[in-house]
């Protein structure tokens, strides 16, 4: 196992743009995101998000502009930032024919961390998939139970720059505040969360940074803690 | 070290899938079967004939099961977008080219290995005549075949027509490789073995592995990352 990785601690999102053949996905969006900090990116479908997510995962490349990545002063980049990188994306990004357990030691063994059945159940435990479903292949899985397993697949390897593309997709509302409580805790361990979604009151009062994309352009960005209706009114106003 | 280490993960991870469900490797070995067949229906079965078309038989075979084993092994990674993941890995990206290459070969020698016999058998064709040199140039035909399949297949991962789009490009990036794989099988089966030929066409296929391997690693992540 690795010791001591460098943790990302401040991302410099500088003028990125993107375009997809003649279709323009984002244009010229700049953002700071620093640690100990929850970003609700919120805008309509088509607006940017999922591509800018793409962008600070390192898995698209940005037409123009630049994306950052500083850990304790010192911009890294490569192997080096995607090993803090956690996503969490529309699709499970697990294996239908493999078991909890099987797709969490694969992806620990890439990561090069714990693997042993403790460390996977310790994570499995902490997303709520219950012990019996562990061994049995994800194919078989509810919608929740993927989700599960998503995030489970996320936070295992302990990123400091978790990205998450609608996190709340798919579990109950029981199952939607507490993963809000889980990644307002992340949060506060240091982690820098970046969250997408539509789902405005599993965020209320936990996002501390709003930015609302509109056909590409930043068109809000602001730092704070907002309640649901101030969410709600910032989203009409700007997303629209 | 680490390259191989994690190209093995992920090698090892396909082929635990495909053990579980052995759909891609039955889908492959099937229709190479019926393949053998049909050649023994459409074809003279007089001897002459049949040691002159048998080693295109054989490399027409293994290029269309390969075919379907290439886009059902990149349709897995395709279901839930697990190629995400592989490439989100701090883990050098050709690894994972390496692996899912690995992985591919596997699958299509194990169906040659139940094709060539079959095809030997129904067409009473002498290919285990010479079994080393025959064995060597499948397996750097398949090497070959998986290492420039597996570049396009990854790149093709995205595109909604890529069934189609991925044997018309493909395969004329093959044909060197099915010249020089059925050149040394003719040379190999035919009444007065040509060991001269045969071991020019086995270097051949050797420096095109070799060549096609170097160009692979060097643009595989750039045509990968979006």
């Amino acid at each position: 196992m690795r010791d001591s990785p460098r943790l990302i601690d401040r991302v410099q999102v500088a003028k990125v743009a993107k375009r997809f053949g003649g279709e323009r996905a984002l244009a010229g969006v700049s953002l700071e995101l620093t640690a100990r900090s929850m970003c609700a990116l919120l805008g309509h479908n088509g607006a940017g998000k999922t591509t800018l997510l793409g962008i600070l995962s390192t898995l698209v490349r940005p037409s123009s502009g630049s994306v950052a990545y500083r850990a304790g002063g010192a911009g890294i980049a490569g192997e080096a930032v995607r090993r803090q990188i956690g996503m969490l994306a529309h699709a499970s990004l697990c294996y239908s024919e493999l078991t909890a357990r099987e797709n969490l030691a694969l992806f620990a063994g890439l990561y090069d961390v714990d693997a042993s059945a403790a460390a996977l159940d310790a994570v499995l435990d902490r997303v709520g998939l219950e012990a019996r479903a562990r061994d049995r292949v994800a194919r078989t899985y509810s919608r929740g139970m993927v989700q599960r397993l998503a995030l489970a697949r996320a936070l295992l390897t302990k990123p400091s720059l978790l990205l998450l593309d609608e996190p709340f997709t798919g579990l109950d509302r029981g199952g939607a505040i507490a993963l809000g409580a889980e990644l307002a805790a992340l949060r506060d361990a240091g982690a820098i969360v970046i969250v997408v979604t539509h789902d405005l009151e599993a965020i209320a009062g936990r996002a501390d940074h709003v930015a609302i994309l509109r056909r590409g352009s930043l068109v809000f960005e602001e730092r704070g803690a907002y309640d649901y209706e101030q969410l709600k009114d910032l989203y009409h106003q700007h997303a629209n | 070290m680490s390259l191989l280490r994690q190209a093995a993960r992920v090698a090892g991870k396909d082929l635990r899938i495909e053990l579980r469900s052995r759909e891609i490797v039955y889908t492959m070995a099937f229709f190479g079967g019926l393949l053998a067949v049909v050649y023994t229906f459409a074809f003279p079965q007089d001897k002459r004939a049949i040691l002159g078309s048998v080693p295109g038989m054989l490399w027409v075979t293994i290029a269309f099961t390969g075919t379907i084993g290439l886009g059902r092994a990149f349709d897995r990674e395709r279901e839930n977008d697990t190629m995400r993941a592989l490439l989100l890995a701090p883990v050098p990206r050709l690894a994972v080219f390496l692996g899912k290459a690995i992985s591919i070969a596997v699958l299509v020698l194990a169906v040659a290995a139940v094709v060539a016999p079959l095809l030997a058998l129904f067409l009473n064709a002498p290919l285990f005549a010479h079994p080393g040199p025959f064995v060597l140039v499948v397996v750097l035909g398949v090497l070959g075949f998986s290492v420039v399949g597996t570049v396009f297949a990854a790149t093709l991962l995205k595109v909604r027509s890529r069934d189609v789009l991925l044997p018309v490009i493909l395969y004329p990036l093959l044909i060197p490789l099915f010249v020089a794989g059925t050149e040394t099988t003719a040379a190999l089966v035919a009444e007065r073995p040509d060991f001269a030929a045969a071991w020019y066409w086995i270097k051949f296929l050797g420096i095109y592995d070799a060549v096609f391997l170097v160009l692979s690693l060097w643009i595989f992540e750039s045509l990968v990352i979006e």
